[in-house]
């Protein structure tokens, strides 16, 4: 036993040394460039400077931020709004149509997400699908300017993000002890009383974890923006894609993703409290 | 009554999934160029898609570094989580929150930091650094899947093995990676799949002297339609509907599997 150990330890040790490598210090390395000086030339200069912090603030920068938080509340409001009966009612199927389900769930899931928002772009064109219905329908007369919209880019958010919603829910709802909704009904609870206090509480774990899937990445997503959006700077992704790659001002684009970092810590932080509730509430 | 509500939810949700990626397909075989209306079956996006020398170059770099990473980080992954499951060591905890924090991070964080990285160690942007940035994202799946196997398998079969006489290597090599087989499978081709859908990474770390696939495709249809996309796109849908397939196969021999559990 004491001889078997060291090959193990040798390896853990790389392992966990190429984590800290790749995962702790390039974290630490991007919260520290954003309070260095910009430079236009090497990305940034080694002078200590809250001067991304003070842009940060700006009208025009603040404003691309709370645009960008509205796209994302919205997209995580729809995903749950559609997600939440779609995971409850697959977690009632039988075993196989739960399977097929959750396959025809994945297949999408598993295919480039670029290539899904290229599709769309061709289904909301001018010329595209939608409009082509709608005409020969013969509810609108002239096609409609769907792409390039806010509409577009959250319809666009919502079909990459759905999954993301729909797996943890499912993941919460399926472990829900049916016997309980079949007690509330029994003790004369109707569908809304039994959904909103027997279901929905003990799903929280699973709507918090969606949220978190969903909402931040969201923000990232600067292709969908590009694509179904416009040239216009919709998402924090664009910004900090805009000062990364054009702009070249690193400490500014570090700045903005240090924003994003928080508010994920603050989601996290809200995870772990519903959660701790939970389990209090369990032990009494 | 409830029935057919529910079939015609669950009918509406995924039509919306999948009527744009079929109507891409179809359009890759249309003979017209803006898929305006079906002008007959062709094709020539397919050839025209083949003739497009740095598309398929671009293809070429992203399978490429696709099956690198998942072999590595089936690999490293692997045994992460064998010394994990059987050995505790100080740090277990930042270990397990690092997987964690690299599991939810948001894709652009991850790529800002590891640019960030890679240009204040001194590593040029092109395959190595796309490979060790798809290494990293790929790396916590790995970790997670194979340790859910081991969570599932008898510990005495190592003490029995041990007590026989087995070596170190002869444990690993007869009993545990047997043992994983499914699991290594499911997360190489979890990896895999992973590697070629990421866009966000890979717009942040690659450098122009190796193009892939998704800023190819990201910088072709910025400006609109190309058939040639179409009928690329169609391949990869095809390929991720053969690796969904073969990994629900995968999971399923790992429920039959039954006297341990």
């Amino acid at each position: 036993m004491k001889s078997s150990g060291r090959t193990e330890r040798l390896v853990t040790v790389l392992v966990s040394l190429w984590l800290v490598l790749f995962g702790v210090v390039p974290l630490l390395l991007l919260v520290a460039t954003s309070f260095f000086a910009q430079d236009p030339i090497d990305f940034f200069r080694l002078a200590p400077s809250l001067e991304s912090y003070r842009q940060l603030l700006d009208p025009g920068y603040l404003q691309v931020m709370r645009r960008s938080v509205q796209f994302a509340a919205l997209t995580t409001l729809l995903c749950l709004l559609i997600g939440y009966p779609f995971a409850w009612y697959t977690s009632r199927l039988s075993r196989p149509a739960r399977v097929l389900v959750l396959v025809l769930l994945m297949i999408p899931f598993w295919t480039n997400s670029l290539v899904r928002t290229y599709a769309i772009r061709m289904v909301l064109g001018s010329q595209g699908l939608l409009n082509q219905a709608l005409l020969a329908l013969g509810i609108i007369d002239s096609p409609l300017r769907l792409l390039y919209t806010d509409t577009a880019v959250v319809l666009g958010l919502f079909y990459l993000m759905l999954p993301f919603m729909i797996l943890p829910l499912y993941a919460c709802l399926e472990k829900l002890d049916y016997r309980l909704v079949e007690a509330a009904r029994d003790l004369g609870a109707g569908f809304l009383q039994t959904l909103l206090r027997i279901v929905w509480p003990l799903s929280l774990p699973g709507v918090y974890a969606g949220c978190i899937m969903v909402f931040v990445p969201t923000m990232g997503l600067f292709y969908v923006a590009t694509l179904l959006g416009g040239a216009r700077q919709l998402l924090v992704g664009n910004l900090i894609q805009q000062q990364f790659l054009n702009a070249r001002n690193w400490p500014l684009g570090s700045a903005t993703s240090v924003v994003l970092i928080l508010m994920m810590a603050l989601m996290l932080t809200g995870y772990w409290l519903v959660l701790r509730r939970l389990a209090g509430r369990r032990r009494q | 009554m409830k029935g057919v509500c529910r079939l015609g939810f669950f009918l509406g949700i995924f039509a919306y999934l999948y009527l744009p990626i079929v109507i891409l397909v179809a359009n890759s075989f249309n003979a017209n160029r803006y898929g305006l209306q079906w002008d007959g079956f062709t094709l020539q996006w397919f050839l025209a898609m083949a003739g497009n020398a740095s598309l398929m170059e671009a293809a070429r770099h992203s399978l490429f570094v696709a099956v690198c990473a998942a072999t590595a980080a089936t690999l490293i992954g692997a045994l992460a989580a064998i010394g994990f499951s059987r050995y505790r060591f100080p740090g277990r905890r930042l270990f397990q929150g690092t997987l964690m924090t690299l599991m939810m991070a948001p894709d652009i964080i991850l790529a800002i930091s590891l640019l960030v990285l890679f240009v204040v160690v001194g590593i040029s942007l092109g395959f190595w650094s796309l490979l060790l940035a798809h290494i990293t994202f790929c790396l916590p799946f790995t970790v997670v899947t194979v340790s859910a196997r081991l969570q599932d398998f008898d510990p005495f079969l190592l003490d029995a093995a041990r007590d026989l006489g087995a070596s170190e290597l002869q444990i690993l090599g007869r009993i545990v990676l047997p043992l994983l087989r499914p699991a290594l499978l499911a997360s190489w081709l979890l990896c895999f799949t992973l590697s070629l859908d990421d866009v966000i990474v890979s717009s942040f770390v690659t450098g122009p002297s190796y193009d892939v696939l998704p800023l190819k495709i990201f910088s072709m249809v910025k400006v609109g339609v190309k058939p040639e996309v179409n009928a690329l796109a169609t391949i990869m849908v095809g390929l991720s509907l053969v690796l969904v397939l073969l990994s629900q196969l995968l999971l399923k021999e790992r429920e039959g599997y039954g006297p341990l559990r």
